[in-house]
């Protein structure tokens, strides 16, 4: 994907595999995944539920739930949610 | 229920600075204290541990610092119950947390606030575009995940946070296309003399500008994002000329091809869990908002109740080390651990390190304060309440049908309603409001404080329930 946010630092983190929307991704175990989906090139996460803009993470502290989407069948904030192996994430917020 | 396993003195709610040296202060003058926080590890957001590399691969002074006092609290009795988030406080003092292993319930007689603040972001068109993200997480990017926006990328807002964002990814090799600086050459000399007092600091910000310079970033002084604009994410930006005060002038507009952008304005305290129990609030511009009344120990007006840190008013993180040394002494002589002559004369010194620090805090607060004018200067369409896609002229109309305080306004609007429960737009969508009815932030009040929180699931809260635990009334007598 075009434009990605780049790594800068070498992690001693071991690398798993998720799925994002059906395509199969590498991410550091443990690492937030908001951070993990940016580094992979997904930086529209989900759309505002009453005009259906984009968005994307904002404030990666747990504040603003810009990156509230599903993991697993549950809306949780990418930002606070660390990466395990076999994970589901679906680009998509709540309605 | 309660946890019976674990007796505390005093719960500290937040682990940054201030909520650290508090729990090691009361600690250690005979406490049993429980430090509770939502990440992983103590630090909060300037001392956030490094995660990518290991510990000792970032070389920042806030690293240090960090790590220095991680150990400390490694070393100290304190009982660390990291990774929860506190979703209710009530009574005296109960606190609700939701954590890996689900609900979990802890009280303590004394309760010490050290939530620290979020960021500012006075809102554009198109701000809310992917790609578009606060200058705090810029920090989190780059000091905790090693992780480096892509090429263009153009840096906007204010205050000191904008330098060190600069600096350390162009010492990366990542360096911002623009920087876009609300203030001016001025208001950063007016706040030399200010670090004479923290010469480290001093050595900090010269380090800052020798980066910016060498990497030849173009930086616009006086200027202000006027809008961004993109499809699915963020593809350009206009920018503009402001006055001192922040308020959009005429002049040249100029057009800023990027594919990211990292935009903030300061910090707003994060004063929600002493509103919530009722502490007195007071509006000081000055130190970002809404803050609980506190003595300067901390001792909000409700007995045995402190709030530090940036969220009782935007100091910094020199300031939050001392607030919390001197609430977690407090915290001790009102649990009649330490007399009255072991307090004053352990906290005297404290009470003069702060005197001397906050020539500096009251200096890069002011850097960092809401211009009002440039709140004025928003656009009509620009979205204020990111959560429920609230513009400002939903607002003005909201204001002009009758909304005169911030509570109203969210009833008309549904501004502040979302799952962010007005955290990202409250100090703005109040300043709107009572610039439209000429009244005084006080005029205009707060959001209601109201659990849970943070948003979590009903099901996280009511932890695994069987049928069977349902307690069954006994009935009336007949």
């Amino acid at each position: 994907m075009v434009s990605a946010f780049t790594r800068i630092v070498a992690s001693h983190h071991a690398l798993v595999h998720i799925n994002v929307d059906g395509v199969d991704c590498v991410a550091p175990a443990g690492e937030p995944l908001a951070t993990s989906l940016l580094a992979a090139g997904y930086v529209m996460l989900r759309h505002s539920p009453n005009r259906h803009n984009p968005r994307g993470a904002f404030c990666l502290m747990g504040v603003c739930q810009e990156c509230a989407i599903h993991v697993d069948g549950q809306i949780v904030q990418a930002c606070m949610t660390p990466v395990r192996a076999g994970m589901v994430v679906q680009l998509r917020g709540a309605v | 229920m309660v946890s019976p396993h674990c007796h505390f003195d005093v719960l500290v709610l937040g682990g940054g600075p201030a909520g650290m040296v508090s729990a090691i202060t009361a600690s250690q003058n005979g406490l049993r204290v429980g430090l509770i926080d939502e990440q992983s590890e103590a630090g909060g957001q300037i001392w956030r541990a490094p995660w990518a590399s290991s510990p000792q691969g970032y070389e920042s002074p806030e690293a240090r610092d960090g790590n220095k006092m991680r150990d400390r609290l490694a070393l100290s009795s304190v009982t660390c119950l990291f990774g929860r988030r506190i979703w209710s406080v009530t009574d005296r003092y109960r606190v609700d947390l939701l954590g890996a292993d689900g609900v979990e319930t802890f009280q303590a007689p004394h309760l010490i606030v050290a939530l620290g603040a979020h960021e500012r972001v006075i809102p554009f068109p198109g701000w809310t575009l992917p790609g578009v993200m606060g200058l705090a997480a810029a920090t989190i990017m780059l000091k905790a995940h090693g992780l480096a926006p892509p090429k263009d990328w153009v840096l906007a807002g204010v205050g000191p946070l904008l330098a060190a964002v600069a600096a350390g990814y162009a010492r990366k090799g990542h360096p911002p296309k623009a920087i876009i600086d609300l203030s001016g050459p001025s208001d950063w000399f007016a706040a030399l003399p200010s670090l004479a007092s923290r010469p480290g600091l001093f050595k900090q910000g010269v380090g800052w500008v020798l980066s910016i310079v060498s990497s030849r970033i173009p930086i616009y002084f006086r200027h202000a994002i006027r809008r961004a604009e993109g499809q699915d994410r963020i593809s350009a930006c206009l920018i503009g000329p402001v006055d001192a005060d922040g308020k959009s002038i005429d002049g040249p507009e100029v057009g800023i091809a990027c594919d990211a952008m990292m935009v903030g304005n300061g910090l707003v305290p994060g004063g929600e869990v002493p509103r919530l129990l009722g502490a007195d609030q007071v509006y000081r511009h000055e130190l970002g908002g809404w803050i609980p009344e506190c003595d300067p120990f901390g001792r909000t007006s409700l007995e045995h109740l402190y709030a530090i840190g940036d969220g009782a008013g935007i100091r910094g993180g020199a300031v939050a080390c001392i607030a919390g040394k001197l609430a977690g002494l407090a915290a001790a002589h009102d649990a009649g651990r330490i007399d009255a002559g072991a307090f004053a004369h352990q906290s005297a010194q404290a009470l003069a390190e702060h005197r001397k620090l906050s020539a500096f805090s009251d200096a890069m607060a002011h850097m960092i304060r809401l211009r009002p004018a440039q709140v004025a200067s928003i656009e009509a369409d620009a979205v204020i309440c990111r959560c429920e896609d609230v513009t400002r002229q939903d607002l003005v109309a909201a204001a002009r049908a009758g909304a005169r305080d911030v509570n109203q306004l969210k009833h008309f609007t549904r501004c502040g309603m979302g799952p962010c429960q007005g955290r990202m737009c409250g100090d703005v969508a109040a300043e709107i409001l009572a610039q439209e009815h000429r009244l005084d932030r006080q005029a205009v009040g707060y959001w209601t404080a109201r659990p849970p929180l943070r948003p979590i699931s009903l099901q996280s809260m009511l932890g695994r329930v069987d049928y069977a635990d349902i307690p069954i009334p006994k009935p009336a007598p007949l």
